[in-house]
């Protein structure tokens, strides 16, 4: 049975809709992330789960039953669930260890139960040494970890996150990803997690929902988001990608620089006019024609990059105007203005919306 | 690990969740209608009203504005206002600026003592000055004649100048908040960008500085205006005996027997049209876009550097302090402890006679202390906690049309007190409510006055509070009511402190909404003050004003233990 269901859930402000038709099932124990620039009304779906906003249409439901409707919501408090916050909210008047305590205490459990269940989960983040601290003492990343502990430790149905790692540092931020999985992994709470930061949403999540302008634009499991995308938003989205536009013209479709047979491409009936994405990483590059059932095309190097852990390529099909760009190893070295081979699988290319 | 189940009837889902809310916007509401919106109402409807029948009428405004006289009042009150507001500024634009950018000596000094005589009631340095300038017998022109040998001295401070120079000196800490306050957002690189371009110092300060910190000078001239005219302690210690009146003076004896409450009302008006205007004026002033507090903050601010004109500098603002805090206070010290203050300091001279008989021998003196800081306490946390109900309610957009609320709280900073007081009169005076003399009226009236200083430190404390601290609470399983016991109150304990003592340090003082509203059990110390300058024994007159004074120092300590040195003298004080 799925855990929480969010059905045509919208949010309006007078003609502006900050968010529009949402629906999404989540399995129970399950990591979702909502993606998407700011602005996509990817927090104020989160906050119309947690309870702070009404939705204007749609309805919310945990474990079969509704908690939120146009008509009204059961408040923040009543729904068993936890958040951590993008300030983190961690309350300077109360220690580490009562900040951690806090949803325990206003659960009414006994002080002694309080203090197992704060010193467990206190180690669980490696805060143990910090109990008695008050927050003002604590670095960004030891606030986090409060923030963390005090939503965990209440054990709720759902586990909400705002951005939780916008305000660390680079270093940490990467840190504090593969954290935050490995405590859904321990404690397995279904959580949903909002971002703007791709790697982040791909290194904790089971499924992203990409978000864009309000509404869904796909969901799907990390991988197949970045080799599947089903829309422009998506493909450039995740990940860097060449958009070719290509045209049907009989059996072949022609692109800007090379052809390729229809029957190899996805998606070519319909239009005309067709946009396909292709990952830079998966172009071939060589000094050889390449053989096999794969579009070999003659190009030219006109641009360069090195980015440590890759070569970044622009390269112009012969005949062509737009370069494509294309990705390799650190080893791979071509001149600019040499010529090469370019490979592309047709498989690999996805029509996009 | 256990899965905790929720109670089933939590889960339900309440329809229209935010009854209370309303419920307590309703009660808010309720409470500003009574405490603004009434009196106010009250106050206009009265002035239009026949005494005897009810009436509508223009009788009121006939006897009001029909005498040579009335209309004197008015114009002395207009001539009082804009002679101190321009004695104050030439008291407070040059040590503004001395302490806000230049390197002259002994700046934080500077501010105590500008701090010294903000918290100085107007009516204790009218007293103190009364000693210094009295006529023959005061200090000055008893130097003057021991020094020429003339037979008497030049000085006479019950006259229109004694007025103007004691007003002035006793507001002009007002100018010097919003001039500093100006003056230190502009930052050193605005005019480095001048001085970079080829402009001089002096070039710099015509073309950047002023204009910069111009809207806020002119905003505290005004305040300083307003002041002036809506001030009753001084006039009234200074100008009765003088034989003249201003708008304050007059405004009392159409008060006194018999009470012509509808008069006072018509006469009320042109007090309350003026500061309405004027404060409109300074706040499109103060807040019109390109303002230096909008772009401030930007960069660090090197002091200038004066050279040996920075002693001149100091010398000036000890002048200053010299004429507000250094004489008056030692001359109130003496004649507080003396048997017979024009007996001077001799040692046979020192008694405790005059504080034991102000608390424990005159009937009413030590009550009236008591009750100025009973009544003060009760208006200071009535006002704190009304107040921060409403910015509350308002910050976090609870209701529908909350920006009415905070309109409300704020629109007692346009009414002078003493047109408050007759507001208040007019409203609850008569039966059935029939408040007039007791402590409920005079609280009310405190909690009113003071609301906008509550106001403007309750929002602004809430705004600095991270709506995610509550909703971290509520996500957690706590209530509304939790996050506010928790951690809102918590957090905001300084503030609050903080706010009351701005409330309840001007509230022991106040004295024009006081002088219309209190009865025989209810008199406060500052209409006590007023009370004996009519009996003339200024040894009593001392030391009840000074002691209200000493009072004040610890919470003043307190306040600046609790929010910081400034805490008086910022500009969200005023």
């Amino acid at each position: 049975m799925s855990k929480l269901v969010l059905k045509g859930v919208g949010k309006s402000y007078g003609a502006f809709n900050a968010v529009n038709d949402f629906s999404l099932d989540l399995a129970k124990g399950e990591f979702v992330s909502l993606l998407g620039p700011s602005g996509c009304g990817k927090t104020t779906t989160l906050r119309m789960i947690a309870g702070f906003m009404p939705p204007t249409s749609g309805t919310i439901e945990l474990d079969g039953q509704v908690i939120s409707s146009a008509a009204g919501v059961v408040p923040p408090e009543k729904r068993r669930m936890s958040m951590i916050f993008q300030s983190y909210a961690i309350w300077p008047n109360m220690t580490v260890g009562e900040n951690v305590g806090f949803g325990l205490q206003v659960r009414k459990i006994s002080a002694a139960e309080i203090d197992r269940r704060v010193d467990k989960i206190l180690d669980v983040v490696q805060l143990k040494s910090l109990k008695q601290r008050y927050p003002a003492e604590l670095s960004g990343g030891q606030q986090q970890r409060v923030a963390l502990a005090r939503a965990i430790v209440v054990e709720p149905e759902i586990l909400l996150l705002d951005e939780p790692l916008s305000n660390l540092d680079a270093n940490l931020r990467e840190e504090m990803r593969f954290e935050i999985r490995r405590l859904h992994d321990e404690f397995k709470i279904t959580t949903v997690y909002v971002t703007h930061d791709q790697s982040e949403a791909m290194v904790t999540s089971d499924r992203i929902v990409v978000m864009n302008k309000g509404h869904v634009e796909q969901v799907d499991a990390p991988h197949i988001l970045y080799a599947r995308p089903r829309s422009r938003f998506v493909a450039g989205f995740i990940g860097r990608t060449n958009f070719i536009e290509g045209r049907r013209q009989g059996n072949d479709v022609t692109f800007d620089g090379f052809t390729a047979p229809a029957t190899a491409l996805e998606g070519t009936t319909g239009a005309d006019a067709l946009v396909y994405s292709l990952r830079p990483q998966a172009i071939g590059l060589g000094k050889q024609r390449p053989t096999g059932g794969v579009l070999a095309i003659e190009a030219e190097i006109a641009g360069r990059a090195y980015l440590g852990e890759y070569w970044d390529y622009q390269v112009r099909p012969l005949g062509g105007t737009k370069p494509l760009r294309v990705s390799t190893g650190p080893n791979t070295v071509f001149e600019p203005g040499g010529r090469v081979w370019l490979e592309i699988d047709p498989a690999a290319m996805v029509r996009v919306e | 690990m256990s899965v905790l189940s929720l109670p089933a009837p939590a889960r339900r889902l309440r329809i229209g969740g935010f009854e209370p809310t309303w419920l307590l916007w309703i009660g808010i509401i309720a409470v500003l209608l009574f405490l603004v919106v009434s009196p106010f109402v009250y106050l206009v409807i009265t002035s239009f009203q026949s005494e005897k029948t009810g009436a509508f009428t223009f009788a009121n405004y006939a006897a009001a504005y029909g005498r040579a006289r009335y209309i004197e009042a008015l114009v002395n009150s207009l001539e009082l206002g804009v002679l101190a507001a321009g004695l104050a500024g030439l008291l407070a634009i040059p040590l503004a600026w001395g302490v806000a950018r230049t390197n002259m000596p002994g700046r934080g000094l500077v501010r105590m003592l500008v701090l010294a005589t903000f918290i100085t009631p107007p009516y204790t340095g009218a007293v103190a000055w009364i000693l210094l300038a009295g006529p023959n017998a005061g200090w000055l022109n008893r130097l003057y004649v021991f020094a020429t040998g003339a037979e008497a001295g030049p000085f006479n401070i019950y006259s229109f100048t004694g007025l103007v120079l004691v007003v002035a000196l006793y507001s002009f800490p007002y100018i010097f908040i919003f001039t500093t306050a100006a003056l230190e957002l502009v930052s050193s690189e605005m005019e480095d960008a001048a001085n970079i371009l080829g402009a001089g110092t002096w070039r710099t300060m015509r073309r950047v500085t002023l204009p910069l910190a111009l809207p806020a000078i002119l905003g505290g001239l005004i305040i300083c205006f307003l002041e002036a005219i809506a001030l009753f302690g001084s006039p009234a210690l200074i100008a009765i005996p003088a034989r003249f009146n201003v708008v304050t003076t007059q405004l009392f004896q159409f008060f006194s027997n018999p009470v012509r409450v509808e008069v006072a009302a018509a006469y009320a008006m042109p007090l309350l049209g003026i500061t309405v205007l004027l404060i409109l004026v300074q706040r499109l002033m103060t807040h019109r876009k390109g303002f230096v507090a909008l772009t401030g903050k930007g960069g660090e601010r090197r002091p200038i550097d004066l050279g040996v004109w920075r002693w001149a500098m100091f010398g000036y603002a000890m002048l200053v302090a010299t004429l507000s805090v250094f004489l008056p206070y030692l001359f109130l010290l003496q004649a507080s402890f003396a048997k017979a203050w024009g007996r001077g300091f001799g040692f046979d001279n020192i008694s405790f006679q005059n504080f034991h008989f102000i608390l424990f021998e005159h009937a009413t003196a030590g009550r009236s202390v008591l009750n100025s800081f009973m009544f003060g306490a009760a208006a200071a946390t009535a006002t704190v906690i009304i107040t921060l109900c409403i910015a509350y309610i308002v910050t976090r957009r609870l209701v529908p049309f909350g920006g009415i609320l905070g309109f409300l709280c704020m629109a007692p900073f346009v009414i002078p007190g003493i047109v408050l007081a007759i507001g208040f009169y007019a409203a609850y005076a008569p039966p059935p409510l029939a408040l007039y003399g007791t402590a409920t009226i005079l609280i009310l009236a405190f909690t009113t006055r003071f609301l906008p200083i509550g106001y403007v430190n309750a929002s602004a404390a809430m705004r600095s509070l991270n709506p995610e601290m509550e909703e971290a609470v509520r996500v957690l399983g706590g209530s509304r009511f939790t996050a506010l016991r928790r951690v809102v109150a918590p957090l905001l304990k300084r503030n609050l402190i903080g706010a009351w003592l701005l409330i309840f340090i001007p509230a022991t003082r106040e004295l024009s909404a006081a002088i219309f509203l209190y009865g025989p059990g209810t008199k406060v110390a500052s209409v006590m003050i007023f009370d004996m300058s009519e009996e003339g024994n200024l040894e009593y007159l001392a030391a009840l004003a000074l002691m209200l004074q000493v009072v004040t120092l610890p919470l003043l300590y307190l306040g600046q233990r609790v929010i910081g040195r400034d805490f008086m003298l910022r500009r969200s004080a005023t």
